[in-house]
Formats: C-alpha cells, structure tokens, sequence
C-alpha cells in the first residue's frame, strides 16, 4: 500500500499527487516511470516520475484523468492508499553536457519533461523549454520549468497565452532565429512529438521522444508497448521508453494507442455510474 | 496380511480423471480436471508395486518418495502422505495439476510397459487437495541459522528454493516483481487448468514456512544484486523466468488485435480481464481466433480464447502433430473443446484494417524436411502455396527470450549470449554468492523442472552458507 501524502489539481482534470514510496524515491532518475495499480480490480498502468525527494521518501506524479484508472487514481484522497506502485522503470534519461538543448513539452507531456529539463540545466547545459497546451488554463509546471530554464516559450492552441500555435511551431520559430540546438527532448501526446521530429529532422539536431504505449506489466513481459523504431521492434518498457525521434514509427504507435478506446469508454461510463449511484 | 502383487493381478489401466464434458467447459474458466474422489484414488493407489527399486523416483526433478506417499494413501493416511510429498515439494496441488509427469515419474514406472503407469500425479493432486480442503497445517518451524537469503521471483524456482531455504533454517525474503506472487502459475497458466486460489493456498504455505514476499519490488530497478548482497543478505538466488515474448518478425504484426501470448494470457489470467468491465482491464477477442505455436503456451491461449466467447479458434502450426511440444493430454483437451489444429502452415504477414486492425493472416505451406538441430524434422515452406485467413485476433505464441533487467543491471554477471544467466547444475553463478535457476538459466521449459532447479540451488546455498 503506498499512501498519498498531498494532492494538488493543477488544471481542470489535471492533478498531482505525492506518494509515500522511499524505495523508489532512492532509486528515481528523470525518464524513468512507475506502473500503479490503484484497486484490486485495477489495470496496470505506467506514469512518469516528475519529481522525487530521497530524504521524505516519496515521490511525485502528475496526470490527467481521462480513462477510469486515472479518474481512480484522481478520486483518492490525502492518507488514503494506491494499491500497487512499482519502480522506478525504464532507463533513465542520458544526462550529459551537449550545450543548448531545447525541452518541448506538450500538454500533460511537461510533467514528464520537467525533470530531465532540471537535470540536464544542473550539469550545466544552456536548456531553452518551450511548454504548449491547449488553452492557457491547461499549462502546467510553469513556474517550475521557469525556474530549470535558461528562456521559457509558452504557445497555447488557442493563443489565449503566449505563442498562438503549437509548439513545433515554437520550435521551427526558434531554430529559424538561429537558435543552434545540440539536442531536443519532446514530450508529449504522439502526434505533438512527431511534429517536432518532423521539425528538427531536416537540421539533423538529435531529439528525443518519451514513448507512452500501452503498458501492462511494464517490466518487459507483455509486450504490449511494442514501437517500431528504426524497423526493429522494440519495447518501451526495457528498452526505452526514451527514443530517438527520428526514428520511431508515429503513426503505428498513434493505432496502437488507440486499441482500447471504445473499452475505455465503456469502463469509464461504468465506473462513473457506480460512484454516482453510490453516492446518492 | 495382504499378499504381495503379481503383476497379473493389477489393472492395466489407471483409473480416469473425471472432467467437465468438453462442452460445458468450452464456455467457462472453471477448472477442467475434476480429481479423484476417495474411492478411485485408493483404487489407483491400489495399482502401484511398491517396487523395491522405484524407478519412478528418478524421473522427480524435485526427489519425492513416490512409492511412500502411495502407499500411505493406500493406507488411508492422507494425512501421512501429504507430509512425505511435503518433505520434498512444498508445492504439490500445482505439480499435481501442472508436471508433465508421462515424461517424468510416470515414464519410468513399470506398470507402463504393458500398460497405463502409475497415475502418480493424479494421486499426489488428490492428497494435495484433501489437505487442502480440510485446512493446511503449519510447518514446523526450523532453528534459525541467522543467515538471510534474497529470493529474486516468486514462480515455481523462487518458491521452492524459498521454502527449502526456510526449512534450513535461514530467514529468507522473496523479491516479486508483479502485484501477486507465483510467477507463471499466476500469470501465465489459466484458471480453468490451474485455480488461482490453488496457488494462492500453495504461496501461503511457503509463507507458513517463514518466507516473507515482497510483491511490487522489481530487482534490477528497485534493488540490485549487488546491493542486496551488500545490505543484509549472505546470498541470492535468481530466479526471474523467461520475459520478453518472441515476435516472428512479419511485416504487420504491430497491428492492433495480434498479441504475445504473454500479453494474452497477463490480461487473461493476472488482471482478470474475462470479467471486463467489472475489471478495468480489457481484452479483444474477435470471432476467429488464430494462435501460432505449438506448445503449451499455445494451447492455454487457445482455449482461453474460446471460453472468452471466440466463434473459432485455430492454432497453426508449421510442423507435424507429432511433432508439437505441447502435452499430448492439452491437444487432446483442446480438441475434444473444438479448437481446430491447422498442421504444417506458418504465417508470412498480417493485413490490417483502415484502422489499423488486424483481418487477415497470409500463411504458406510446410513439408517437413530433414531432422534440424532439434532432432525433429525441418519444415520448409512450399513455393506457391500461400494462402489467406479472416482472422480478428492473433496470439503469437513461439517462446520467449531472457528478461534482460538482471543481466543488464547486475555487473559482472556472466550471461550466455542468448541472455541467460550462466550457472552450473547446482545453480551457481558467476558472482560469488549469486545462484540461478529455471528458465533464466535454461530458457524456456516446464514447471517443474524449475522446481527441481529451485531445489538444487537451495541445497547448494546451504551448503555454501555453512561453511561461510
């Protein structure tokens, strides 16, 4: 059992919680991610490490309530118990000095961004973070990633903050101004990555995307987050979830992430049902 | 006093197992084999020459005294019995249901020249579950050597190791990945051929023994070998099971609706998906379901495929039936439950919907050439002889390879370059302190002769604590 100690709604459905997990607190490194199993007829499902303190012992998770694990996990209150938390997966994100990185983050994607964007500001890289969503109400970590960030660009869909645009958009402006990257981080949803692969791809700037396929064990047994990369298949769990951007298949990942939608909804709707009909 | 048995004298054939009808069971997980009621296990038992030089015993990976524990049922000292299976196996209503035991104890039994043998796995099944349902008694608790051992998985090889560790007397704690302890027993084999309480009953024994398990610690990420043995523990055994599922490499086969049969049997049998949405874990299953394989792995998916409501399920397979390696009693079960065996094909690729799904299954036919590495003959395909399949759902079923968590995380630790951990046959390993054991070492096999390797690295680590 591993208790939630704080708990924050950062934007409309968009929360984070702080868990009691010093095991995985000791060991966390930024890229890697933890499988949670919030009840016993739970799924298991992957969520990035945002953030992580050794000497309290827990660690931090952001996300966004969409199918009926997060809608779960979002309804669990302080002092009240995940049942399952496993971790920390994945291989850590290769932390060195490249010079001028750009940090992309993407909706949601900026909590998983975040960590990687302080580490690599911590070895003494020069990071620029562009962070992107929807509308402004839907940006996150903003004063976080400011704080990690050499310049911050902030683009919202819908221009009611910063940049009208996406942040691919973002990041063409900027490598266009002469920005010389030496290396780009994307994270974000599938298609927000491809575009600024396809983005960086014609300058050759090394970039990286943070794959989140479906997961089940999450350890390297199911295979379900299988991604083609480079045209090898090759699984997010044991072998990524980081990649290089240039070479992963988004449009198979895209179909892949999508196998379950209409039994998401389906569970979702039924869950919501029972907790209304509960609390009546 | 009874007078001792001719041969003569003896039923050639064992008693059988009752079974639920192939089909009423076609359409449920409950379990399939039904076991012996009292009267046909002591009828069964009743078979057994109590040879003075049982052969039977030298086809027991794990040693058990197999004449005495029959003769005990025959006794009618059930109790008795389970405790002398016990000395040996601390897992017996799984080895009862699980063991290959026509190509282990049974094979070696005489009765089986000129006749059925021994139903030893039957009759080791029904005082297994006698106890069972009467209420399993505590162990007896062994003196502490105050050595402590790390135990990385809890399947069949962690467990048996565990428990032997235990009865040595040392504090042993498992490691388990995964939110439930029993490894492929829990996640891998389905309910309706091994219950899920079962093992569950079994795990609680060995904890009964002392072992602590700790689910949700993934060594290699939460620990690391050298940690473990840094910290508390005098030493480790590893045993983590094959991982990674095998793909054929066909163009198509990331679409959606083809599986591993890891990934099939996970949702299935660990999350419960056949009660989707009452668990949130889904799974799809289409009306034609094709499994590709022919071994174990591929029979369990099959039917599990059909009882989670396929119209038709087919496996493929590119060689001969007697060429398959799954047990002659799981063919025999799967198609008496209609599951249609399509022999000598192998696929060439998938075709998927706009969508992304998959539809269709190119296949080419097989002949069978001459013997390959594996002494059985070599299927080569037939110029010309593709063919097309509808299928809604796939499960590739061919094997799986090492996980690689350990070996990548463990330095030093010498590893074969299939990725198995290298280890000698009593599971010593290349790290001083580190054994191994089960399918880590020999890549994919049975149950239970990860058991008996569990065993033997159990033997060995005493051995190696003691004079420590």
């Amino acid at each position: 059992m591993y208790k939630i100690l704080a708990k924050k709604e950062l934007a409309p459905k968009i929360k984070l919680v702080e868990i009691c997990a010093p095991e995985i607190a000791e060991k966390a490194q930024p890229g890697q991610f933890v499988i949670l199993r919030v009840d016993e007829k739970g799924e298991r499902f992957p969520l990035t490490l945002v953030d992580w303190n050794r000497s309290k012992g827990t660690i931090s998770l952001i996300f966004l309530e969409v199918g009926v694990s997060t809608t779960k996990l979002g309804g669990i209150g302080i002092g009240e118990d995940i049942l399952d938390v496993v971790g920390p997966l994945g291989n850590p994100s290769e932390i060195g000095r490249y010079g001028l990185v750009c940090i992309v983050g993407g909706g949601v994607g900026t909590a998983s961004a975040y960590p990687i964007a302080r580490a690599l500001k911590e070895v003494g890289n020069r990071v620029v973070s562009i962070v992107g969503a929807k509308t402004a109400g839907l940006i996150i970590l903003e004063d976080e990633m400011r704080k990690v960030s050499d310049e911050l660009f902030i683009s919202t869909d819908d221009g009611s903050r910063g940049y009208k645009g996406f942040v691919s958009d973002v990041l063409k402006t900027l490598i266009g101004k002469g920005y010389a990257f030496n290396l780009v981080y994307a994270i974000g949803p599938a298609v927000m990555m491809r575009a600024n692969a396809e983005v960086s791809r014609p300058y050759n700037i090394k970039t990286i995307v943070s794959l989140n396929s479906i997961m089940v064990d999450g350890m390297g047994m199911c295979g379900a987050c299988r991604v083609n990369v480079g045209g090898e298949t090759r699984f997010a769990c044991v072998d990524g979830p980081e990649f290089d951007a240039h070479k992963v298949d988004f449009g198979e990942l895209i179909k892949r992430q999508m196998m379950y939608t209409s039994e998401e909804k389906l569970a979702l709707e039924r869950w919501e049902k029972r907790r209304s009909s509960c609390c009546e | 006093m009874s007078e001792p048995k001719t041969k003569s004298k003896i039923r050639k054939e064992a008693v059988s197992m009752p079974k639920q009808k192939p089909e009423v069971r076609r359409r449920n997980f409950d379990e399939v084999a039904l076991g012996y009621v009292e009267e046909q296990a002591l009828a069964e038992a009743d078979r057994c020459l109590q040879c003075p030089k049982p052969e039977c015993i030298k086809g027991c990976p794990v040693e058990i005294d197999i004449p005495a524990f029959i003769k005990l049922i025959r006794e009618k000292k059930f109790d008795e019995s389970i405790r002398k299976i016990k000395e040996k196996n601390s897992l017996p209503a799984i080895c009862g249901r699980v063991c290959p035991q026509e190509e282990q104890c049974q094979q070696f039994c005489v009765l089986g020249k000129a006749g059925d043998p021994v139903s030893i796995g039957r009759l080791e099944r029904f005082v297994a579950d006698w106890e069972r349902q009467k209420g399993i008694d505590a162990p007896d608790k062994t003196q502490s050597t105050g050595k402590k051992v790390a135990v990385i998985g809890a399947g069949p090889a962690g467990l048996t190791a565990a428990a032997d560790l235990a009865k040595f007397g040392h504090k042993v704690v498992v490691f388990e990945a995964l939110h439930l302890p029993g490894g492929v027993l829990m996640y891998g084999i389905p309910e309706f051929r091994l219950p899920k309480s079962i093992v569950q009953a079994e795990v609680d024994y060995v904890k009964k023994l002392g072992v602590q398990i700790r689910t949700d610690c993934l060594v290699g990420r939460t620990y690391t070998i050298p940690e473990l043995l840094g910290r508390e523990f005098d030493a480790v055994f590893v045993g983590t099971g094959a991982g990674l599922p095998q793909f054929l490499g066909l163009p198509g086969e990331n679409l959606g609706g083809v599986y591993s049969a890891n990934e099939f049997l996970i949702r299935v049998n660990l999350m419960k998906a056949y009660a989707f949405p009452e668990y949130d874990t889904p799974i799809k299953i289409g009306r034609h379901v094709v499994v590709i394989g022919g071994g174990n792995v591929a029979m369990d998916s099959a039917r599990s495929a059909l009882r989670l409501g396929a119209e038709e399920v087919c496996i493929v397979y590119r060689r001969s039936r007697e060429e398959m390696p799954a047990r002659l009693e799981e063919i025999q079960n799967a198609e008496e439950e209609g599951i249609i065996c399509k022999f000598l094909a192998a696929p060439t690729r998938f075709i998927g919907d706009e969508k992304g799904w998959v539809k269709q299954m190119e296949c080419i036919c097989m002949e069978l050439g001459p013997p390959d590495e594996s002494g059985r003959r070599r299927p080569v395909p037939v110029e010309g002889s593709e063919f097309i399949m509808d299928v809604d759902t796939v499960v590739v079923a061919i094997g799986r390879t090492p996980n690689p968590i350990i070996q990548r995380t463990t330095g030093g630790l010498e590893v074969t370059r299939e990725g198995t951990i290298v280890a000698d046959e009593n599971g010593r390993a290349s790290i001083e302190g580190v054994y191994a054991g089960g399918d880590i070492v020999t890549g994919e096999a049975t149950v239970i002769s990860a058991m008996g390797a569990g065993k033997k690295a159990a033997r060995a680590i005493h051995e190696y604590l003691m004079k420590k």
